[in-house]
């Protein structure tokens, strides 16, 4: 397999194990957790095994073609910097799989969890391997929409739902200023592919639209990395499982926003704007998160606003823009992922073993799970920063880059302080969380007493807080040569030498870790007994983040009914009207500044019968249209009169073909119309029988009838200004000159529908098929108004004459008017059929074709039902639409997707001529084969919807239905 | 006075007559009074356009347009029966 597959597969296969988990039972917990882990294991494995080519400064590249001519293609690319990104997620995938087997209740659909999990993880893994910032954009999206899933997976918690709908409104909202960011800054590359992008750093920073796109970019990139003002969302999202927590909100989707930064440093970073835009608020987050973390009660909330105090000292570095800041952050979001991901996995532990997350109540857990709290020890240590662990190496690096003077501004004088006071801030949290938890004895008795979890479910942990000792340790041999390649990737030529030890000598970074470490310790000291009778957090706490989203979030609904209110009705007038405004000023416009002229053409002379059948046509429209209102069977009628004289107009202008399908389709319609005649309430009474009709009211329906009379007026006029200009070529002559050469049949319009444009016939079809589905369904659960739900007046006349004489029977009448009406239409319905069957088989040649022939058998269809009624034709006659509709659309798409199997694009027509014998030769196209589908599907439309509407009859209704009176309630 | 000359004019003389037929069901079908009346027009109408279709399929010469006619005639009454049984028993399946 090359590289470039095994990419592709990676990033495929979570989401094909994701397909296939949301299969699994409700209750297989350890398979979903065994085809989760397979697979992020998979997935790692694949990505170790390109570190070689990686190390070497290679650049991975897999490109699937999709819209070239618009740069759009899907493409993975595997650089260092994604390398470790990828290996991050899939590692930590892999570990919190294994967590949550053991974290996961047995109440939980678990299956459900890995399904949602691993399309996290495969789109996580589309955001740090796509070679395209569209691709990215979009797996980002993805990323938001999982998350807020994940979240909200215990979805009965009110607290789960609304941290997911706030998580996916902010990450949402940004996901679309990134979008638009990216869109500009691939405009001043000149191009969305990333190396495309990664190579134009002039021609950006020299862009106007650069402060634009940046700051986009950067809305994007501070909303998914919780940053000030955005950091609020997090906190709330500590309501999904432990397992989301770790994973999502501390080791991946939170430093996607600084996986975008690392990866367009290169090309952003190093003018003023993005110093003055990026590092004070990397700075205020820092500052703010670990303040906030101290007076947290919540163990999970205590480690989000840590979270969110470490993710603003990496933008913090990033923000800085200098290479040696860069690497910091590179190694930082590493480190941070280990420490954090393993504290959210003791804190799962902990709330899992006692019942309770809440520090105050906790205490005294060192006596009962010693081997959790010394991990837990080591992680928080590395949080801290203390020496020997991980976090103290990133750490001091970033102490020394403070220390650096950046922009000559006060700035620079103030983040040495920033970065310590921050600092001890962390070291009091840390102190506090492990003091709290584990030695105080607690104020109550426990709500349940704890012990060690099972030895698997502390395995992730065991393996993280491994990793932050050796990287602690011997960070040149054991992160040196990942941090390297990635930096390379980064920096380019800029790379600057860095040490990876652990003992630099006494110098002022050290001075400040030492600081900040005794600072926290004192500060713990002093105050620490106090913080357990903290509300909230002093000073920051008045900032009610929350509340103002809220606040927001309230605001937009309410204008959003304002807004309805002033602009939308439920009224199809005022509906129809403003669209009939919009058409005629829409094609008005044209006109105004261009003026009308007549094409040169001459008259042709006047045909009087034609002339008489458009008087005709045209008096019954008028009639239709004036009666519309008040007599609903008359206007139809009338409509189906105008109808009739559009179909001989098309007998007279020489189109036979259209002409025979409209008389077919004007038959259906007045059926169907009549159909639904039945169910429609009665008509009211006109308002104003006696009284005049108010003034409003008469100008409205005069405004009504002037925009009638416009628009009909405006139609004549353009049609008559096109059919007075000669002929030019058109497409229409294409078709006729390849017809048949290419087609094989000599019916140019059934060519173009099975050949030619068979595309949009396919899906003409789809869309037939589902509104026929749909109108079925919802006349499943219609509900006729009131006034129509009795039986009809003419009925209740003729069953009562029928009882009245002793010789009848209740249906007599009927049977005795359709007796001969009824043998026609059963006879007729053989003839019909074939007749059918003939428009179908030699559509392609002349008149005719699947639709036309689809129509003309429901027709003889609907006759059976309207002789014999439908209980007695279905006693006969196995009509299932729904599979008609299925055959017919498996028949057309198959027949298309045939040409594949020969080597040609989708939907190309084979025909020949086949000897067969007695008939002699006879033409045989694939074409015939995709109409039999599209006959297929109409008959099936057609007869679903129009049977839906039969059946309405044969229903009780409920209302109907005497209520019976319960046994013992007449004695009152 | 030829074969040609007597075809056209038979020809040109019955669609007058039809069209004046078709004129006459018209006014039936919008004046009513009756619903009855003017489904009847309108079957009226059917078998009226039929026959001038087949009239233009003589005047051309061309059997394309007997189809549409064959339409009419096959299927043209399923509109009349539909609406005849919706007066009579107020839906047209039971």
């Amino acid at each position: 397999m090359t590289p470039q597959h095994l990419l592709l597969l990676i990033v495929a296969l979570p989401f094909l194990g994701s397909f296939a988990a949301a299969f699994l039972p409700t209750r297989a917990r350890t398979q979903a957790t065994l085809l989760a882990g397979l697979i992020a294991v998979v997935g790692a494995v694949g990505i170790g095994s390109l570190y070689p080519a990686v190390s070497q400064g290679q650049i991975l590249l897999s490109v699937t073609p999709w819209l070239p001519s618009l740069d759009l293609n899907l493409t993975f690319r595997l650089s260092g910097v994604s390398w470790l990104f990828a290996m991050l997620v899939l590692v930590m995938g892999a570990l919190v799989i294994l967590y949550a087997r053991y974290y996961m209740s047995d109440e939980d659909p678990v299956p459900r969890f890995f399904s949602f999990l691993l399309a996290f993880m495969g789109s996580m893994l589309g955001v740090v391997l796509s070679g395209n910032l569209i691709q990215i954009a979009f797996f980002w999206e993805v990323t938001s929409l999982f998350s807020f899933l994940l979240i909200g997976y215990w979805h009965h918690n009110q607290s789960a739902r609304d941290g997911a709908r706030m998580a996916l409104m902010v990450t949402g909202a940004g996901g679309i200023c990134l979008m638009l960011g990216f869109i500009l800054l691939g405009q001043m590359a000149g191009g969305f592919s990333l190396d495309t992008v990664l190579a134009s750093k002039d021609a950006i920073h020299s862009s106007p639209y650069y402060p634009l796109a940046l700051a986009l970019i950067l809305i994007g990139c501070f909303t998914k990395s919780a940053q000030f003002p955005f950091h609020f969302w997090l906190p709330h999202a500590m309501a999904a499982p432990t397992p989301v927590s770790a994973y999502l909100h501390s080791a991946t989707m939170v430093k996607a926003g600084v996986f975008i930064l690392i990866l367009l440093w290169p090309v952003l970073s190093g003018t003023d704007l993005w110093y003055f835009a990026v590092a004070p608020i990397g700075a205020i987050t820092l500052l703010i998160g670990a303040w906030v973390a101290i007076f947290q009660q919540d163990l999970k909330g205590l480690l989000a606003y840590s979270t969110i105090s470490h993710l603003g000292l990496i933008v913090l570095l990033l923000g800085l823009g200098s290479p040696l800041a860069a690497v910091a952050a590179i190694f930082h979001t590493v480190n941070h992922a280990t420490f954090k991901a393993s504290l959210f996995m003791a804190a799962g532990i902990i709330d899992h073993e006692t019942g309770t997350r809440d520090i105050r109540k906790l205490g005294g857990l060192w006596n009962y799970m010693p081997i959790t709290a010394t991990l837990a020890m080591v992680a928080a240590a590395a949080m801290a920063g203390v020496p020997l662990l991980n976090g103290f190496l990133s750490k001091e690096m970033f102490l020394a880059e403070v220390l650096e003077d950046h922009s000559g501004t006060l700035i620079d004088a103030v983040l040495p302080w920033l970065a310590t006071i921050a600092s001890a801030f962390a070291v009091l949290y840390s102190i506090r969380f492990i003091h709290q938890v584990f030695f105080v004895a607690p104020p109550e008795p426990l709500p349940r007493t704890p012990h060690e979890p099972p030895p698997w479910m502390r395995r992730p942990i065991e393996i993280l807080v491994l990793a932050c000792l050796l990287i602690g340790i011997f960070p040149a041999a054991t992160i040196g040569p990942f941090l390297a390649s990635a930096v390379r990737d980064t920096l380019g030529d800029q790379a600057p030498a860095y040490s990876l030890a652990v003992w630099h000598g006494f110098n002022r970074p050290l001075f400040l870790s030492l600081t900040a470490l005794a600072g926290g310790l004192i500060l713990y000291i002093l105050f620490g007994g106090r913080l357990n009778a903290a509300k909230a957090s002093p000073v920051v706490g008045r900032l009610k983040a929350r509340r103002t989203f809220e606040a927001v979030v309230e605001r937009g609904i309410a204008i959003a009914g304002w807004l309805h209110a002033l602009a939308g009705t439920r009224r199809l007038q005022p509906q129809l009207r403003v669209l009939m405004i919009f058409a005629l000023a829409a094609a008005a416009l044209p006109f105004l500044f261009l003026g009308y002229s007549v094409g040169s053409e001459r008259w042709t002379g006047v045909d009087p019968v034609f002339a008489l059948l458009w008087l005709i046509g045209g008096s019954c429209a008028l009639a239709a249209a004036w009666t519309a209102k008040f007599h609903r069977l008359a206007a139809l009628i009338l409509v189906g009169a105008a109808g009739l004289a559009t179909c001989i107009s098309f007998v007279w202008l020489s189109a036979p073909d259209l002409a025979l399908t409209q008389l077919l389709v004007e038959i259906v319609t007045t059926v169907l119309l009549l159909l639904g005649l039945r169910w429609l309430p009665k008509r009211q009474p006109d308002i104003w029988p006696e009284t005049r009709m108010p003034v409003q009211v008469l100008a409205r329906r005069g405004g009504d009838l002037a925009i009638a009379i416009i628009a009909g007026l405006g139609m004549a006029l353009i049609s008559y200004a096109v059919m007075t200009r000669p002929v030019t070529d058109s497409i229409a002559d294409f078709f006729t000159r390849n017809a048949y050469a290419e087609g094989g049949g000599t019916n140019i319009v059934n060519v173009i529908l099975v050949d030619f444009r068979a595309f949009d016939t396919l899906g003409e079809i789809t869309v037939l098929a589902i509104v026929a589905i749909t109108v079925f369904s919802l006349l499943r659960r219609f509900r006729p108004a009131s006034d129509s739900i009795e039986t009809p007046e003419q009925q209740r006349v003729q069953a009562d004459f029928d009882r009245r004489h002793a010789d009848r029977e209740v249906g007599d009448t009927v049977t005795d008017a359709l007796m001969v009406p009824r043998l026609i239409m059963q006879w007729m319905f053989p003839v019909i059929i074939t007749f059918a069957l003939y428009l179908l088989l030699r559509g392609h040649d002349l008149p005719g074709g699947g639709f036309a022939a689809g129509i003309a058998m429901s027709i003889g269809i609907l006759l059976q039902y309207m002789a014999m009624g439908t209980r007695e034709v279905e006693d006969r006659l196995m009509v299932l639409p729904i599979n008609w509709i299925g055959i017919g659309m498996l028949a057309a798409a198959l027949t298309g997707a045939g040409a594949w199997l020969f080597g040609y694009p989708l939907l190309t027509t084979f025909f020949r001529y086949l000897d067969v014998p007695l008939i002699g030769e006879v033409p045989a196209a694939s074409a015939l084969l995709f109409d039999l589908g599209v006959f297929a599907v109409v008959v099936g439309s057609t007869v679903l919807v129009l049977i839906a509407l039969a059946h309405q009859s044969i229903r009780t209704p409920r209302a109907a239905r005497p209520a019976e009176p319960k046994a013992g309630e007449e004695q009152g | 006075m030829n074969a040609q000359l007597i075809l056209a004019l038979a020809i040109t003389a019955s669609q007058l007559i039809l069209g004046f037929a078709m004129a006459c069901a018209t006014w039936r079908v919008i004046v009513g009074p009756r619903a009855q009346d003017r489904v009847l027009g309108l079957d009226t109408l059917y078998v009226n356009s039929m026959l001038l279709l087949i009239t233009f399929g003589i005047q051309t010469g061309r059997t394309l347009y007997f189809e549409a006619a064959l339409v009419i005639g096959m299927l043209g009454f399923t509109g009349t029966v539909a609406l005849a049984k919706f007066l009579m028993r107020g839906e047209v399946i039971e």
